[in-house]
């Protein structure tokens, strides 16, 4: 047994530890498991939305399309900036109405605004399908990390199936409080991680990041402006699939959800001011993929350029420190992917269409038994079916962008009907689909899950305007 | 619409413009600043920029905005 590997497995049992420990003086009902009881303070909050926005594939994502795309890249960098400034706006007024209602997951706002649930079960479910790819690639990523730091000595389904075990365990017994308190371990460890590595290697290859630049534009002129080396995502590619992802990150159903558990609305505008500077690590993974570009051309899979440089640079108990860290970043998103899925699917789809006078402790129970459900479902396509979901996950983000419409103008439009907001879900994901299956996205050089939101919003007002007005449940 | 409410919108769509309609004008590699190229430094100046924009925006809200009933103090 090496040191990478004590390192490695240290860091996920303790943080599962401190995962379980941080339910346990807290009476476990649906409102402190999915929402915290709506008493987490500034620090908590960060804690959750910093771990819900950086996950594996920032972490192995931003470097190897730096590594592997050039310039595209940067959007990973600018889209957190854009959903901060809507959440500045936005979730301080969604909060209020959560906190009034007594609402838990983002269906639950479909059900109590429009008053129709099954609008709810349709958001329920488009929520879901777009949940579980996202929660595949980050075990998945975690299988890959892992066995990199190890050096190959740990086989990645050993290592998917114990933090999937682990993570089960604190999220079944602590929720989304657990997910919080784990966070700390994650971004401590990630942002050391991150500042030593991608400080250190442009400064020990080419003593500095000016001086690597500058290497790099000599050698491939073009590639750090758009489109880099990927045609197909010139400057209107980037800028259309900005605005879905920056718009659409809060309509992510457990990014919506975890807003609720802020213990005011100004707690959540806070979070909103001091959300931009956690992206400044980005631009550090940036310069991980770009050196590796430059010293170690020609990998097969770019997405490996952060640990392969890792790998070459620095001694193997530091591996073992990145890999751990790699690991705790995929256990935080997961537990809170896994958590208001879970919900969803006991509260919104079972409760609501098939037993609508069940209590909510029967809905407790249902939702941490979907935790395991769910999890080894994800767990069963990350082994066995790696590649099956790939067409499902660049449906997630322009799927749960199509929420937009009925979310925004449902908290501040009065004349937005259900009407409205049924077709316009049904065309803008329709839009999105058939784009994506046709082989047309990008579409005009557009993003299309940015076409699905125009036709989305376009068909929601109008239809909207139709119809009988009606603010639903809400006074 | 309240007044701070409004200024602070004003405000909010910096980050749009800056970081999303201006790219097509800002896309080019000199001149070279702080060792990063046009592009990439455009992109972390805003993004610096943003928090301190959203932190003028809440300033704003609580001058203009007459607490509500229901705000927390």
């Amino acid at each position: 047994m090496n040191l990478a590997l004590i390192i490695i497995f240290a860091t996920i049992i303790l943080s599962s530890i401190l995962g379980i420990y941080a339910g346990r003086r807290v009476k476990m009902n649906l409102e402190n498991w999915t929402v915290g009881g709506r008493r987490f303070g500034i620090i908590l909050i960060w804690l959750l939305m910093a771990g819900e926005i950086y996950t594996t594939f920032t972490f192995l994502g931003a470097s190897g399309w730096a590594y592997s795309k050039g310039a595209p890249t940067f959007y990973i960098l600018i889209y957190g900036a854009l959903a901060y400034t809507f959440s500045f706006f936005v979730l301080p007024a969604l909060w209020k109405v959560g906190k009034r209602y007594n609402l838990h997951t983002q269906p639950d706002f479909f059900i109590k605004r429009y008053d129709s649930r099954y609008l709810g079960i349709l958001v329920a479910l488009i929520g879901v399908v777009c949940i579980v790819p996202y929660l595949q690639l980050q075990l998945k990523g975690l299988g890959l990390i892992v066995e990199v730091a190890s050096n190959g000595a740990v086989n990645p389904r050993i290592a998917i199936g114990i933090s999937f075990v682990l993570t089960c365990a604190f999220v079944y017994t602590s929720g989304i409080r657990g997910a919080a308190w784990v966070a700390i371990i994650k971004d401590i460890m990630m942002i050391l991680a991150v500042f030593i590595v991608g400080i250190g290697v442009p400064y020990i290859y080419f003593g500095g990041f000016g001086k690597m630049f500058r290497t790099l534009i000599e050698k491939k002129p073009d590639f750090l402006v758009f489109p880099g080396s990927a045609p197909e995502m010139d400057v209107l590619w980037i800028m259309s699939t900005l605005l879905v992802m920056g718009l659409g990150f809060y309509m992510w159903p457990h990014v919506f959800g975890s807003a609720f558990s802020a213990k005011s609305a100004k707690v959540i505008k806070r979070n909103a001011i001091i959300m931009p500077f956690y992206q400044i690590p980005i631009l550090l993974i940036f310069m991980v993929g770009f050196t590796a570009l430059l010293v170690i051309p020609g990998l097969k899979d770019g997405d490996m350029a952060f640990m392969a440089l890792v790998n070459k640079t620095y001694p193997s108990w530091f591996m073992g420190f990145v890999g751990a860290a790699g690991a705790v970043t995929a256990m935080v998103p997961s537990a809170i992917l896994v958590l208001f899925a879970s919900t969803q699917l006991a509260k919104n789809v079972f409760k609501a269409g098939f037993k609508p006078q069940m209590s909510e402790e029967k809905v407790m129970i249902l939702s941490r038994f979907m935790v395991l459900v769910i999890m080894i479902f994800a767990l069963i396509f990350a082994i066995f079916f790696p590649n099956e979901l790939v067409p499902l996950l660049i449906f997630g983000y322009n799927g749960v962008s199509q929420f937009f419409p009925g979310v925004v103008l449902g908290l501040f439009w009065k004349r937005v009907t259900k009407a409205g907001v049924f077709c316009g879900l049904i065309a803008g994901v329709g839009v999105v689909l058939i784009l994506i299956l046709g082989n047309r996205d990008p579409f005009l050089g557009m993003n299309a899950g940015f076409v699905g939101l125009v036709v989305n919003l376009l068909t929601t007002v109008l239809v909207s305007l139709k119809t009988k007005p009606s603010t639903g449940g809400f006074r | 619409m309240r007044k701070g409410t409004k200024l602070a919108l004003i405000l909010g769509c910096i980050p749009f413009i800056t970081l999303v309609f201006a790219l097509p004008l800002v896309n080019r590699i000199e001149p070279m600043i702080l060792g990063l190229p046009f592009l990439l430094f455009w992109i972390i100046s805003w993004v610096i920029l943003t928090p301190l924009i959203l932190f003028v925006a809440y300033i704003l809200e609580k001058k203009f905005n007459p607490p509500e009933e229901g705000d927390e103090k």
